[in-house]
């Protein structure tokens, strides 16, 4: 198991907690973040890229995605950590004070101050409501492809009517030895060009193609075997199949930070507006995910939450040390 | 008054009544009489968080737009007579209207 050993672990690699590495960053204090989803950006990267922002000083207007990235040209000089794609589960104190994060992955990162910048929560994969569909999770239930080469030659049903269940489709046509595509609707409204590919493969016999139907149940012993579907007619039907990968995007869920013993009021953490401090000494709460009588969820708010946080993480995490606030004019950025 | 009925995820409902004047969306109207509904971009039709049913209303009502469409693929649980809440402005014709809540809670 890997342990990493830093300053600060920010929880959340969404705008606030990209900034949180830069002011922590002018107090010499390291950073690790750690983030469900495979990429930094948080709801900017994740729901909004292409939108216009008006509201960031200085800039009349910034796309999402530049803000995110300039954000990671401001931090780079610090050299920040990351671990993408893990959701982080536990937290424990031990004796020093100190903390240990765990995540899905069993990655542990030691550090002496939390930092949550969790904003909405987690992204998680939305999930059609069918009856035992947790219980085939990881047995042929899957909401995401991390490999496709797992479904060589395997009988594969997609449900879902976006783009990546179209692109999908079309790439697992080569691979599966069965591909089976299940939408409620009759048209899709993805990539013209993907949705018109998709069409193709039906007509050449290489998918098929489930059209105004959804799937009701799943069967299987131990593993899935089989899908059961009915159409708008309410006619029924069965596949067989080795995998289901239904693709609906994701949705934010508070998620297990709910279960740390914080004070929590609305699915948001309780917050001391003189220093984001939460009821648990050592571990803060930014942006969108606390609360506070005035608070308003703008990324303006949040980088000015984490510019007051890190002066009091300072002096928990180097108490002996005296900290003498200083412009960065004075001293600039210097990178470690 | 415009006098919509909204049936909440347990199956109950509950009558909610707007001045005819105002112009708002649905999904205003819902988070303002305290229905639960996470609406995460604010109604800009690009979360799908704010989905909604209907249940009894004119025919007019039963057929989402084409941006609404472009969401509704996205859902797990949306069916020929759903609707996104932020993109339905409040009209008279509305009245008597019945809508059942389906975005997560
Ligand atoms: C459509 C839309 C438009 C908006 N427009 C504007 C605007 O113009 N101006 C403005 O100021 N604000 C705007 N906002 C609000 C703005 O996006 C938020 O205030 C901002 O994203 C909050 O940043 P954050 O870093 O706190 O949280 P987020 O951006 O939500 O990032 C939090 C990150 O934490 C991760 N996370 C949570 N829990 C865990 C866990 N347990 N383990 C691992 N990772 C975890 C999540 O995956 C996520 O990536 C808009 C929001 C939306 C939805
Ligand atoms: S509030 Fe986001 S789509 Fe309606």
């Amino acid at each position: 198991m890997e342990t990493i050993t830093t300053d600060i672990c920010i929880i959340g690699a969404g705008p606030v907690g990209l900034f949180a590495v830069f002011e922590a960053g002018l107090l010499k204090m390291r950073c690790h973040l750690v983030d469900v989803l495979p990429q930094v950006g948080g709801q900017l990267s994740e729901i909004y890229p292409q939108k216009p922002i008006y509201d960031i000083p200085g800039f009349p207007t910034v796309n999402a995605q530049e803000l995110v990235d300039n954000l990671m040209e401001q931090i780079a000089p610090f050299h920040p950590t990351f671990s993408l794609g893990e959701r982080v589960e536990q937290l424990h104190q031990l004796d020093d004070d100190s903390f240990i994060i765990q995540t899905n992955e069993g990655t542990e990162v030691n550090c002496k101050a939390v930092v949550i910048a969790g904003g909405l929560g987690c992204f998680e994969p939305r999930k059609p409501a069918i009856d035992r569909l947790e219980e085939f999770e990881g047995k042929g239930v899957a909401y995401m492809i991390r490999n496709p080469e797992a479904y060589r030659n395997k009988r594969v049903v997609l449900s879902g009517g976006g783009d990546s269940a179209l692109d999908w489709t079309i790439f697992l046509a080569n691979i599966a030895s069965e591909v089976t595509l299940v939408h409620r609707g009759d048209t899709f409204r993805g990539a013209p060009d993907s949705a018109d590919k998709v069409f193709d493969l039906a007509a050449s016999g290489h998918i098929n193609l489930v059209l105004q139907s959804h799937i009701t149940g799943i069967n299987g012993n131990g593993h899935l075997q089989e899908i059961n579907i009915i159409d708008h007619d309410k006619n029924k039907a069965s596949i067989e199949a080795d995998h289901l990968i239904p693709l609906y995007g994701l949705t934010p869920k508070l998620g297990p930070i709910a279960d740390w013993g914080l004070n929590i009021d609305k699915s948001a953490i309780e917050v001391n507006t003189f220093d984001y401090s939460t009821n648990v000494p050592g571990i803060y709460a930014i942006g969108d995910i606390n609360t506070y009588p005035g608070k308003l969820k703008l990324i303006l708010c949040g980088f000015h939450e984490a510019a007051l946080m890190v002066q009091s993480a300072f002096k928990h995490v180097y108490p002996e040390q005296k900290l003498s606030f200083k412009y960065t004019t004075v001293y600039g950025v210097t990178a470690f | 008054m415009i006098t919509l009925t909204i049936e909440d995820r347990d199956g109950s409902r509950r009558p909610v009544e707007i001045p005819e004047d105002i112009n708002l969306s649905l999904m205003d109207v819902l988070k303002a009489s305290e229905h639960h509904i996470l609406a995460t971009c604010g109604g800009m039709a690009l979360c799908a968080t704010c989905h909604v049913q209907v249940v009894e209303g004119p025919e007019s009502y039963f057929h989402p737009t084409d941006t609404e469409l472009d969401l509704l693929d996205t859902l797990p649980d949306a069916g020929p007579d759903s609707r996104l809440a932020c993109q339905l402005r409040i009209k008279e014709d509305m009245d008597g209207m019945v809508f059942r809540i389906r975005g997560e809670a």
